[in-house]
């Protein structure tokens, strides 16, 4: 088991390497092909007139007239705590994790994720928790009786779901419970640590929005599962030990229903991090998804590539968690 | 000698109480297509301390017989009737809830295959261990005690350190016993066993028929083995019920049945597999044809699609009137309107020269 | 290891040369891991040592446990895998160690039928697109189209060529095998591995597959590695029979001598194991029980592989010859013309089957070996 996380863990950090060296080819390849000096994508404007000693001075300075592995390496390092200096301002102390600085924000991009991944996250782990509960329920109630009225309820409403995108249920939402009913405040994130309701209260929309979507492919996922585990020989063989249904259904059905939709979680959820920028948008949260929307707008390269990094580690760390998490459920799987 | 072997073995039996007895069982499940008779007024009784065997080919209904007995088909659409007695008790009417406690305790079942047939997630112990907490209060220690000491009855080597080892880390002999001991942990008075042994080679095979038999004999419960391995009832069972379309068509002693088998589908399933024990033919002969749709089940004779002596009938009462399962000898009954001395001088002339 | 004699258990060899012959194939695993920081486990030795050989039109049989590489060396013979060492000779021609291309003209000599019909086949694929496969694979432009070449072929196996366009759902367990042979005759093949063909069929459907299998092979003069673990099948289909355990052949000679006089213990067991449709035979035959399971095939008992559950050896040897098959393997060899045996005490016995010795033949076949000749000191060591 040890060894399987060994390996699993290198395996991580290898793709998390990779992709470090993609955003960051990106980076030198942008400014190649618009013919811009690199200076521009760095700081968000060129202060000196090209081919001078001062713009050289400052290509010196931040190191793009080094051979690109060098500058690779020492992005790398600089990760780990540098300090930033565009030679006009004052220095920047950037610390431990350090993915350089926003010169169009003013601000280190560690700081700007800071301030957004909470948001994304809650959005995120909240919305996982509904549609999981709510698609693993329906699902299981659907699949159990499959061509009841239960399940063709269930079905119909999950079809319904999944034909409704989140820019028409999110702003259907808001118009209802905010607009019209006026039952919850407007938009906009409100910290969990300084008004737990109010955080709950802002988050509530986007999590059913959210949520929606989702619940309904794994209601749909666990009901298919469901129906094939129902028919399995072990079923059958729990059935002829004398079980009640409740044990035959939870301990032996469920148990072996739900194991892939792990897998399937884990990859939607770690996805789910990188890809909130539609219901951000729509309920004005500005988590990674609108940080990441932003910087691409204003061709802010600093702040793409830490958003690109952070959301690539989520993905792998799901992943990775999921690995783990179905060896130890699926005895089968040899680690 | 053949004909007539009042064997004093049956006249013994006959006397002890019936512990099973099914009487014109029906299971139909209506499909999109029709109503799929796949069990159509069976029939056969069963002693404590026998083994019945119950043979047939694919489809001719082995398997929705043994659940029916144990109740499976309770709250799906399968229509039943008739009757199980077991012990005196009706276990028709019973409800899916009542039957629960009958299931596992009173009657066990093992699979064909064991690997599919055990839940992939738990320990082979902790099934068997369920098995036996369904029914019994006891301890989770003292359910684990029991069943190590069943896992050692049927011959697993190391059961103490092999109890927690989940199903695919047991080879595919080791997961029938271990089948084998969840179905007996309760000591059940009613075995059945839906071709246990098809998906086993012929040594592991050996082993876990010896074992029924073992336990049949400790336990002096009844067992009902399916197969179509003919040489596997001729080992293994005391009695033998033939099956054809859903119906019973043959039945009667093994030793009966071998030695003058009057139906001709009996016939022609025991002339359809290669022996081991007789010359070697040159050619196999299968029986022709397909199996009867068991929704429009054919008038007169189920069997009358493949059946080659047809016109040993007069009239066309083959195709006209459906024969009924009556007596040749004692305790030997056959479903064919060939007339039984008819029977056995084909049997004779025509079959037995080329088995 | 091996013997040196090319092919053990043919003494009377058809004339001209083997179409197939198999020295010394060995097929390893790569072992699992274990443990913690656990080093990769022993290779599997799935197949270890395996010689024989094959002629046009002949059947052998491959019986043995399950597990003890039959399929294995089955899929080996195919090329569909790569042996681990050894030498295939297909029509005189060393195919061991072709690359897949070079595989390619080959690959239509040699064809395979799987065990479980109906996995085999592309559920997604009509009768015709399965059948005709092999023409598209190898690019071949059969006369009058591949459609009318993939009904003549459905037609010679006994299928409805108007169920071209049929999914493999639509057919019962015996139609589907027949279209997977089908398939494997597209090709005109001269040699097919069957593995377990019957297996998975009742009696009846069993008995016509195996008269289609015989009649094709009359005509085409195909020849036959039949892989099964239903012993008289293999008696009734085969012309010579190899029984295998633990990745090596224990015993291997023509289909009589193995039924009638076999002399490993271990193909004593295997016989008496099968259950025979007759009571008064069965009430009289002796039952030799093998105990415990088959060892690893990654850790093989040491000398001869089978002595863990050697019955023999269990109950009837000394403890000086115990000693010899735990420490000394025995080799492959003729014990008597044309029977070759992996055994140091190997010994003819006759009443497995009916749990009587027949009278004896004039053939000879039986005549009585002593104890000692086989198992002679000195022999067997290389
Ligand atoms: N739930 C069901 N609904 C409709 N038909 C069914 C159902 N269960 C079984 N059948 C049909 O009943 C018939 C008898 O099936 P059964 O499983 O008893 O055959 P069997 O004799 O056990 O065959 P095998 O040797 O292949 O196991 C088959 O034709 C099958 O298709
Ligand atoms: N790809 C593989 N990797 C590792 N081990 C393998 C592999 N394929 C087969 N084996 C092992 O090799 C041995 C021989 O397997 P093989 O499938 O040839 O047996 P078999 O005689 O065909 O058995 P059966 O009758 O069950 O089909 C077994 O122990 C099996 O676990
Ligand atoms: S009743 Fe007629 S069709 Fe049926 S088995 Fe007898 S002879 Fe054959
Ligand atoms: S060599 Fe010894 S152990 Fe091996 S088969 Fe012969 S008698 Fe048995
Ligand atoms: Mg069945
Ligand atoms: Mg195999």
């Amino acid at each position: 088991m040890i060894r399987f996380i060994l390996v699993r863990f290198a395996g991580m950090i290898l793709v998390v390497f990779i992709v470090s060296v993609l955003t960051f080819g990106i980076f030198q390849l942008a400014p190649l092909l618009s013919h811009t000096s690199p200076v521009y994508y760095y700081t968000g404007k060129v202060p000196y007139p090209p081919g001078s000693p001062q713009l050289q001075a400052l290509i010196h300075r931040f190191g793009f007239d080094q051979p690109i592995p060098v500058q690779y390496w020492q992005f790398l390092t600089g990760i780990f705590g540098k300090t930033i200096t565009d030679g006009t301002s004052a220095p920047v102390q950037c610390p431990f994790p350090c993915f350089g600085y926003s010169f169009r924000q003013n601000d280190l991009v560690s700081t700007l994720i800071g301030n957004a991944w909470p948001v994304t996250l809650s959005l995120c782990i909240g919305a996982a928790i509904l549609w999981l509960v709510g698609g693993v329920l329906v699902g299981t109630f659907s699949g159990l009786k499959p061509g009841s009225f239960v399940d063709r309820a269930g079905m119909t409403g999950a079809l319904a779901a999944v034909s409704l995108p989140i820019f028409f249920t999110g702003p259907v939402l808001l118009l209802l419970f905010v607009y019209t009913l006026g039952w919850l405040p407007g938009t906009g994130y409100v910290p969990l640590t300084t008004d737990p309701l109010g955080w709950f209260e802002s988050m509530l929309l986007p999590w059913v929005s959210l949520a929606f979507i989702f619940a309904a492919l794994y209601a749909r996922l666990t009901r298919s599962n469901m129906i094939e585990t129902m028919g399995e020989d072990y079923i059958r063989t729990a059935r002829a030990k004398g079980l009640d249904r409740r044990t035959i259904v939870v301990k032996h059905g469920l148990r072996a229903a739900l194991t892939p939709i792990v897998t399937i979680f884990g990859i939607d959820f770690g996805t789910l991090i990188g890809s909130t920028v539609i219901t951000e948008s729509v309920f004005n949260l500005r988590g990674l998804g609108y940080l990441s929307i932003q910087s691409v707008r204003q061709q802010d390269l600093p702040v793409i590539l830490g958003v690109t990094i952070v959301a690539a580690v989520a993905l792998v760390i799901a992943n990775f968690i999921v690995d783990v998490l179905y060896a130890v459920i699926d005895p089968r799987v040899t680690v | 000698m053949a004909s007539t072997t009042p064997a004093p073995a049956v006249a013994t039996a006959r006397d002890a109480e019936l512990f099973l007895s099914v009487e014109d069982l029906k299971v139909h499940f209506p499909t999109e297509d029709g109503l799929v008779k796949s069990v159509d007024g069976l029939s056969f009784e069963l002693r404590r301390g026998e083994i019945l065997g119950i043979v047939g080919e694919s489809g001719s209904g082995k398997s929705v017989t043994a659940q029916a007995i144990l109740g499976l088909h309770k709250g799906s659409r399968a229509r039943i009737s008739g009757h199980i007695w077991l012990d005196g008790r009706d276990l028709v009417p019973l409800s899916d809830e009542e039957m629960r406690g009958v299931r596992g305790s009173e009657i066990a079942m093992i699979f064909q295959d064991p690997l599919s047939s055990l839940h992939p997630f738990y320990t082979i112990g902790d099934q068997i261990a369920e098995a036996y907490r369904v029914h019994n209060k006891v301890s989770a220690r003292e359910a684990r005690a029991r069943t190590i000491e069943m896992l050692e009855k049927v011959g697993i080597p190391n059961a103490p350190g092999r109890v927690d080892d989940y199903p695919h880390q047991f080879s595919g002999g080791m997961r029938q016993r271990a089948m084998i001991a969840m179905a007996l942990i309760c000591q059940p008075k009613l075995l059945i066993a839906d071709e246990p042994t098809t998906a086993l080679d012929v040594t592991v095979q050996a082993q876990i028929l010896e074992l029924i038999k073992d336990l049949r004999d400790e336990l002096n419960s009844a067992v009902i083995l399916i197969t179509h391995d003919l040489g596997v009832v001729a080992e293994t069972c005391d009695h033998v019920v033939v099956m054809y379309g859903g119906q019973c068509v043959e039945k009667g002693s093994v030793d009966d049945v071998f030695e003058l088998p009057e139906m001709p589908y009996t016939w022609g399933l025991l002339g359809s597999m290669p022996r081991m024990d007789r010359v070697r033919q040159e050619r196999l002969t299968p029986i022709p044809g397909q199996p009867p749709s068991l929704i429009n089940v054919p008038t007169g004779c189920v069997f009358n699609t493949r059946c080659r002596f047809s016109d040993h009938v007069e009239g066309r009462r083959c195709f006209t009137e459906h024969p009924q399962l009556l007596p040749t000898a004692p305790g030997h009954e056959v479903r064919c309107h060939i007339e039984p001395e008819e029977r056995r001088r084909l049997f004779e002339l025509e079959i037995k020269p080329k088995l | 290891m091996t013997t040196t004699s090319a092919a053990p258990g043919a003494a009377t060899p058809p004339a001209g040369a083997p179409l197939l012959e198999v020295r010394d194939v060995r097929k390893h695993f790569p072992g699992r891991s274990a443990g913690l920081f656990g080093r990769r486990g022993n290779p599997v030795k799935a197949v270890d040592g395996v010689s024989f050989a094959l002629h046009q039109g002949e059947t052998l049989g491959l019986v043995g446990e399950s597990g003890c590489g039959k399929s294995t060396t089955g899929r080996v013979i195919a090329k569909l895998i790569e042996p681990t060492s050894g030498s295939i000779r297909f029509q005189g021609k060393e195919i061991a160690d072709l690359s897949t291309g070079q595989m390619r003209p080959l690959r239509r000599e040699v064809q395979m039928i799987f065990q479980d019909p109906y996995s085999s086949l592309n559920p997604r694929h009509t009768i015709g697109t399965i059948v005709g496969s092999p023409f598209r694979i190898q690019g071949a432009h059969p006369e009058g189209g591949i459609k009318k070449a993939v009904q003549g072929l459905m037609e010679r196996v006994g299928l409805n060529p108007e169920h071209y366009n049929r999914y493999p759902h639509e057919f019962s367990g015996g139609q589907r095998q027949r279209i997977g042979i089908a398939r494997a005759l597209a090709l005109r093949p001269q040699l097919i591995v069957c593995d377990e063909p019957v297996s998975a069929l009742d009696v009846s459907v069993q008995a016509q597959v195996v008269n289609l299998l015989e009649d094709l092979q009359n005509e085409f003069g195909l020849a036959y590695v039949f892989i099964a673990h239903d012993l008289s099948v293999v008696r009734h289909i085969s012309d010579r029979v190899a029984v295998m355990y633990l990745g090596k052949i224990m015993e291997i000679t023509d289909r009589d001598t193995l039924y009638e006089a076999p002399m490993h213990p271990y193909t004593h067991a295997l016989l008496s194991a099968v259950p025979i449709p007759d009571p008064t035979v069965e009430a009289r035959r002796e039952r030799i029980l093998l105990t415990g399971d088959l060892p690893s095939p990654s850790n093989p008992p040491s000398g001869c592989v089978f002595h863990t559950r050697c019955p023999k050896y269990r109950d009837q040897l000394s403890d000086g010859e115990r000693e010899r098959c735990r420490t000394e393997e025995p080799v492959l060899e003729d014990k008597r013309p044309g029977q070759s045996v992996y055994c140091h005490f190997a010994e003819v016995r006759s009443d497995i089957i009916d749990g009587e010795a027949p009278a004896p033949r004039s053939t000879g076949i039986r005549e009585v070996i002593r104890k000692t000749a086989a198992g002679a000191p000195g022999t067997g060591i290389e």
